[in-house]
């Protein structure tokens, strides 16, 4: 039968994929770039609105925001390093620890903005409007910018959350057999599954002259502390993405929250 | 396979002490930026802060994203977006600044 059996590996360019991502992340920064752009311009312009609006938000609360996203950060370093010793549980809490940390974030957010709303400030709000320009322009960047980067955490959350689920029990690969050709040489026989010792472990039905085709789809589950490559690639490139995340709140951070 | 999987362990799988090293730091540096803006600088502080913020984003992107152990067509593509985002700020400012 081997002659006539062909085995189906799909082919898997992982140095691509990263180099994909990276791609990926610098249209993020150049994303990014343009709106901290519009904000130094403007900021340029008018300096003292910027601080007066920037007085109004909450330092406190960007600061522990910041450490939410950085300690994210670690974890998730972390997750990866662990897929790489082929610490699997390890790499499982980690990457569950990263993910609340961002929901941390956004309720963090959710908060800030609430307050924000509650003292009516939001884009077009009459009580806006009566401020000076350069307050107007500020809570537009604030609002803008911050809620960019949050639907990217958010993005990130349910990226790390398919993850997570991939790895905790997702068959990892599948090779496929397909006989076609040939078949007659096997007509009248059995197929049967032996493992190391000759011993029938499957045995299916005879095949006659209407089998056409004979598909085998072989599934192999990770057993505890065993990695495959794909798993800790796919990982490595979501970890990307949340780290890049975190890199523009660094920024995001002291241009809004430090600058009374 | 065997050949992609050689090539995914080029390097020896990072510690995690390295990792904790640099989330340590990070907290620093945050703590620092956020005690210099309470200090007045005047001008200079936005300066003070966007060279703290570059530093950190540095420190992540070398370790905590793996830049550090990457070929260097990793580099040089960050080379590129560093070299574009100059030009672009500094273009616009050389207008907006002497208008």
């Amino acid at each position: 039968m081997s002659n006539h059996s062909i085995a189906l590996t799909a082919h898997k360019d992982y140095r691509g994929s990263k180099l994909g991502i990276w791609l990926f992340l610098i249209t993020e920064i150049t994303l990014f770039g343009g709106m901290f752009l519009l904000y130094s311009i403007y900021r340029s312009e008018y300096p003292q609105d910027f601080h007066h609006a920037a007085a109004e938000l909450n330092t406190l609360v960007g600061t522990v925001n910041t450490l939410i996203l950085l300690t994210s950060s670690l974890t998730m370093a972390l997750s990866i390093a662990a897929t790489h010793h082929g610490n699997r549980k390890l790499a499982l809490i980690m990457l569950a620890i990263t993910v609340l940390c961002g929901a941390g974030f956004m309720v963090n957010k959710y908060f800030e903005w609430g307050a924000k709303f509650h003292h009516h400030i939001y884009p077009g709000s009459e009580y806006l409007l009566a401020h000076p320009k350069g307050e107007v322009l500020f809570f537009g960047l604030y609002f803008t910018m911050t809620g960019i980067h949050g639907i990217h955490v958010l993005v990130g959350m349910v990226l790390l959350t398919v993850m997570f689920i991939r790895i905790l029990g997702q068959p990892n690969s599948k090779v496929a057999f397909v006989a076609g050709h040939g078949l007659g040489e096997i007509e009248g026989c059995r197929m049967a599954f032996v493992d190391a010792s000759d011993r029938v472990v499957w045995k299916g039905d005879e095949v006659d002259g209407s089998v056409q085709r004979i598909d085998v789809k072989t599934k192999f589950w990770p057993v505890k502390q065993r990695f495959k490559v794909a798993d800790f690639n796919q990982l490595e490139n979501s970890g990307l993405y949340w780290h890049i995340v975190d890199i523009i709140w660094i920024f995001l951070f002291p241009l809004f929250y430090l600058i009374t | 396979m065997s050949d992609h999987e050689h090539e995914e362990h080029a390097h020896e799988p990072v510690g995690y002490g390295l990792y904790f090293l640099t989330w340590f730091s990070l907290l620093v540096l945050t703590a620092i930026t956020v005690a210099a803006a309470g200090m007045h600088f005047g001008n200079m502080s936005v300066v003070v802060a966007l060279l703290i913020a570059l530093v950190k984003a540095s420190i992540v992107l070398w370790l905590f994203m793996h830049l550090k152990y990457e070929e260097t067509i990793f580099h040089r593509l960050m080379w590129v977006v560093i070299f574009a985002m100059v030009v672009f700020i500094g273009m616009t400012f050389t207008d907006t600044l002497f208008r």
